[in-house]
């Protein structure tokens, strides 16, 4: 057995968050509050699946053990699993659905931007790919936070209890362990802890322009990087994996 | 038999310009840019692809009528490399290829790079000419359209909704 590449669990890592999220949005299509945003919704889904593939099929092809990108998602069970809590958690309302992907993609852009100079080929050309799609992710998102929250009182009410019941999540995005801190150091990461006042920055913007406001609470709640997670993930993978588990190696 | 001269670059080019994208038939994979470069040894072709969008799902049929149509001129084995770097752009699809878009009731793309300076909540009003009528008096209704590639537009002047391929 060779020694797998120390960034494998890095790009699992990025994969997972976007392979959870991008499954999570996926339960709108076809219950979104009109069709263009159902149609919008199950489009950044696409793109996030679509940029998990690519990552998982990389982390298969680091590791070196033949898995593929199926591998990773259908037969991994949640303690495997290394996404952030955030992107786990059930959509709740539009609020919290929209709060939610406004918070992560806008931290997944300066991610995907930095990205872009990993000294590993493929996951800069993944990162150049997903950093256009991104960005109108986040523009999207962004209109939709202003839109609620500067919004009728009870658009306002529902955006402002997302952000309260979110912002405990947003901590382990940034937080950084040896894994990120032996991809950074490799040139082929990026210490997350880096993005943080960037991302800050633009969020409390959009969100002072939403007449929203950042609960005071310092407490953040981890556990996903570490597999450690909420009782929702579980659910979430029965569903995804048990066509994939039943029929194991079916082709279509 | 007869060994045949391994077709040239351009010959590969041109069997593939028949491979139309199954979303906007109307235009072939070359000149939508996704078929980045194809060569032939001994018969084996290498064709480098790259994905529209990372989510596309059209890439998987697009492979598949890449490789039947080099089959079908007697090529083969093909071989499919997919490559991200440099990232997919409509600024690669030729004014030619454009005007065959909107003939086809599809606004083509502007500038990618004015697409890139928009941030969150500050958008410019930019115009997208009605591929129908010809007005430029329009508004976007949903930068998410029916595929990933395009959104939705509203003409004010012929009242018709019409799609925009988005500059990306």
């Amino acid at each position: 057995m060779t020694d797998a590449s120390p960034l494998v669990p890095y790009v699992v890592r990025l994969g997972d968050d976007r392979l959870v999220l991008g499954h999570r949005l996926s339960e709108w299509c076809g219950h979104g509050p009109i069709l263009e945003e159902d149609i919008a919704l199950a489009n950044i889904a696409l793109d996030l699946i679509g940029q998990a593939t690519a990552l998982l099929k990389l982390g298969g092809a680091l590791e070196g053990a033949g898995r593929s990108e199926d591998a990773f998602a259908y037969f991994r069970d949640a303690v495997d699993y290394r996404n952030a809590l955030l992107v786990e958690l059930p959509n709740g309302d539009f609020a919290f659905t929209i709060v939610r992907q406004f918070l992560f993609s806008q931290f997944a852009l300066l991610q995907a931007e930095a990205l872009t100079h990993s000294a590993n080929e493929t996951l800069a050309g993944i990162a150049a790919k997903a950093v256009k799609e991104y960005r109108y992710h986040v523009r999207h998102c962004a209109e939709w936070v202003v839109t609620l929250g500067d919004g009728t009182d009870e658009s306002h009410a529902r955006a402002q209890n997302a952000v309260d019941e979110l912002w405990r999540y947003t901590g382990e995005l940034f937080a950084t362990d040896a894994i990120d801190d032996s991809a950074a150091t490799a040139g082929a990461g990026v210490d997350p802890s880096t993005l943080e006042a960037p991302w800050r920055a633009v969020v409390m913007d959009v969100l002072g322009r939403a007449s929203l406001s950042v609960p005071d609470t310092r407490y953040m709640q981890r556990g996903g990087r570490d597999g450690r997670h909420t009782e929702h993930l579980g659910h979430l993978l029965a569903e995804m994996q048990i066509v994939a588990r039943s029929h194991p190696g079916a082709t279509w | 038999m007869v060994k045949r001269a391994p077709p040239s670059r351009d010959e590969l080019f041109a069997i593939l310009d028949e491979v139309k994208d199954p979303e906007v038939p109307v235009l072939s994979v070359v000149e939508l840019g996704i078929v980045r470069d194809v060569s032939a040894n001994d018969g084996r072709v290498v064709v480098t692809i790259t994905p529209t969008y990372s989510g596309c799902p059209a890439m998987h049929e697009i492979e598949q009528s890449i490789a039947a149509a080099l089959t079908e001129h007697g090529l083969g084995p093909v071989e499919l490399r997919t490559i991200y770097a440099p990232a997919w752009t409509t600024d690669w699809i030729s004014p030619a290829a454009r005007e065959k878009l909107r003939a086809y009731g599809i606004a083509p793309p502007g500038r990618a790079a004015a697409v890139e300076e928009l941030t969150p909540l500050r958008r410019r009003a930019a115009s997208v000419a009605c591929p129908f009528c010809g007005a430029a008096d329009t508004e976007q209704r949903s930068e998410f359209g029916s595929t990933a590639c395009k959104s939705i537009w509203y003409c004010r002047s012929c009242r018709q909704p019409f799609e925009e391929f988005k500059a990306i």
